[in-house]
């Protein structure tokens, strides 16, 4: 079998904040090139997972983007209540990111 | 060799930095020393009810050495987004600690205010030019909505903060503005590359947030230059690294590379980030793209007000019917009060155990052993809101689940009076953009006497 790592094993930051009242934006970023390359290179970071992973459909993702001098993607989500709204869970939307944790990549 | 310096105290005025830090900012001679006091991340609340996110004696404490600084060195101290959300009850708070610090110390300093409330008649006639257009997943602004907003701000660019510095500004506290744009204006007007100046006050405007270990209150100096710009922590227990710079170029926007202000679009997308000495990084080709002239309005109301209960859950049967719990108490208290129309009021629950964090996004639905429970009760006027909870909260303890064998009750309560009024709920109403055509013809500067 060949080994895995989760990306919370292989990221060196994995955080969630408001982009805005009205988006979520999760921060995947790496400090080693070899793992970063990977994940990029794995096809498995894409909109249909994050779709699964958040319970959400495709026009909810406004950006998902790998950015090479920074060893990072990013995935930009719409927030399902605005900040601090009735109802809102997560007023800096600081807790949003566990989902992408246990993200399972092929070494 | 070209070259201005910034000194950036903290990430929010009022967070505080360490003197140390600061005294060594002054050594190396800055030209200018700015502060963002802004952000939207703590909700509507503080818009709405005009309220600030430090408090007054934080605010004092970290303005008192930045204006001591910008006397002594005769440089310009720049505040933007003042009193957090950057309205006229939030300028005026921080006009009055300002004032209150040059009174003491004697000083005199020329002292502009650049105002950014926005006459809501004036948004209703570009409303009717078709010049405003909701933000990514935000509804069209609509008369109905503009009407209810307590006040709305727009995020003013460098230009009207250029316009206070070329009449002599020596303090300027900025209404609502772009983060950066504190930072960028002085560099903008010295002839500075735009794109390298907003970049390097996008990393600015959060202290020492982009350095290893990261935090908000800390400072930093950054050196702009023709063609690049360097970033120096100016704490020695803190380093920049090229992740840590990187990395922080991603923080709180939607996008990695490109990022909207007013009047442009900053493509990030071939940025060199360097290790140029120990502790410090070097930043090139940043590129500022002009675009049509918008502003962002952002508009906050008073929807409703709150009554909640705090308690919890241990019991496994009531955590198996938990959802039907929730239900049958809607279903009982209702009946209990046909004479109140249901749409006038709702009760929530948060469930911390099962999905109090993420709501809808949680992906996993397996409840923990037990549940904290925050019931909350939203209504049209605070006496409905403490009625309506009051009677939830007793149905809540008392009401027969299915299965049920702890008869005596069915909720540990937190507290003491358990009924917790919390008073008015605030929701973003306007979250848009403004096409405008003069970047300063909705930012009046005043100059003040003190």
């Amino acid at each position: 079998m060949a080994e895995t790592k989760t990306l919370y094993e292989l990221a060196k930051v994995l955080r969630s904040k408001n982009s805005g009242p009205f988006e979520l934006t999760m921060d995947v970023i790496f400090d080693n090139k070899d793992y970063y390359e990977k994940v990029k290179n794995s096809g498995i970071i894409t909109k249909e997972l994050v779709c699964k992973l958040y319970n959400i459909e495709e026009k909810d993702i406004s950006t998902l983007v790998f950015f090479d001098p920074a060893m990072a993607f990013k995935v930009t989500i719409r927030r399902p209540i605005d900040s601090g709204s009735i109802g809102e869970t997560d007023v800096y939307g600081a807790q949003q990111h566990a989902p992408l944790m246990g993200v399972v990549i092929p070494m | 060799m070209k070259e201005l310096k910034i000194l950036s105290p903290c990430g929010i005025l009022g967070y505080g930095y360490p003197k140390e830090s600061f005294y060594n900012g002054l050594s190396k001679k800055p030209d200018i020393i700015a502060v963002d006091a802004g952000s939207t991340d703590a909700g509507p609340h503080k818009l709405g009810a005009g309220v600030g996110i430090v408090s007054k004696k934080a605010a004092k404490k970290d303005l008192e050495l930045m204006i001591q600084a910008g006397y002594d060195l005769n440089i310009p101290v720049i505040v933007g987004s003042a009193g957090g959300s950057g309205a006229k009850p939030h300028v005026e708070w921080t006009m009055a600690v300002i004032k209150e610090i040059l009174e003491e110390k004697k000083l005199k300093m020329k002292t502009a205010i650049v105002w950014a409330d926005i006459d809501k008649n004036y948004i209703k006639k570009k409303m009717a030019e078709n010049k405003v257009h909701p933000m990514n997943y935000v509804p069209e602004l609509t008369e109905e909505a503009l009407d209810k907003t307590t006040s709305v701000v727009a995020q003013m660019g460098h230009e009207p903060i250029i316009k206070a510095l070329e009449e002599g500004a020596q303090i300027i506290v900025a209404g609502r503005a772009y983060d950066p744009s504190v930072f960028a204006a002085y560099p903008i007007m010295k002839g500075f590359d735009a794109g390298l100046a907003y970049h390097l006050g996008k990393i600015l405007e959060c202290g020492a947030l982009c350095c290893e270990p990261g935090t908000t209150k800390d400072c930093m100096m950054g050196y702009l230059r023709e063609d690049h710009f360097l970033l120096e922590p100016l704490n020695p227990n803190r380093k920049c690294y090229v992740s840590s710079v990187a990395a922080h170029t991603l923080y709180e926007k939607d996008h990695p590379y490109f990022l909207h202000g007013p009047g442009f679009a900053l493509d990030l997308s071939n940025c060199k980030f360097e290790q140029h000495a120990d502790g410090v990084v070097k930043v090139s080709g940043s590129k500022l793209i002009k675009k049509p002239y918008t502003v962002k309005l952002e508009g906050s109301a008073k929807v409703a007000y709150r009554t909640l209960v705090i308690g919890g859950t241990r019991d496994p049967i009531a955590i198996q019917n938990i959802d039907d719990i929730q239900n049958e108490i809607r279903e009982q208290v209702a009946a209990y009060f046909d004479d109140i129309p249901r749409t006038d009021y709702q009760i929530l629950f948060h469930l911390y155990g099962r999905d109090g964090v993420m709501g809808q996004l949680e992906p996993v639905k397996t409840p923990a052993h037990e549940l904290g429970i925050v019931m909350e009760v939203i209504a049209s006027t605070q006496e409905l809101a403490n009625t309506i909870c009051a009677s939830a909260r007793s149905t809540l303890m008392h009401f027969p689940y299915k299965g049920r064998k702890a008869t005596a009750g069915n909720i540990a309560l937190l507290y003491s009076p358990s009924d917790i009024e919390f008073g008015p709920v605030y929701k973003f109403t306007v979250y848009h953009l403004m096409d405008i055509e003069d970047p300063c013809e909705l930012f009046p500067t005043e100059f003040v006497e003190i």
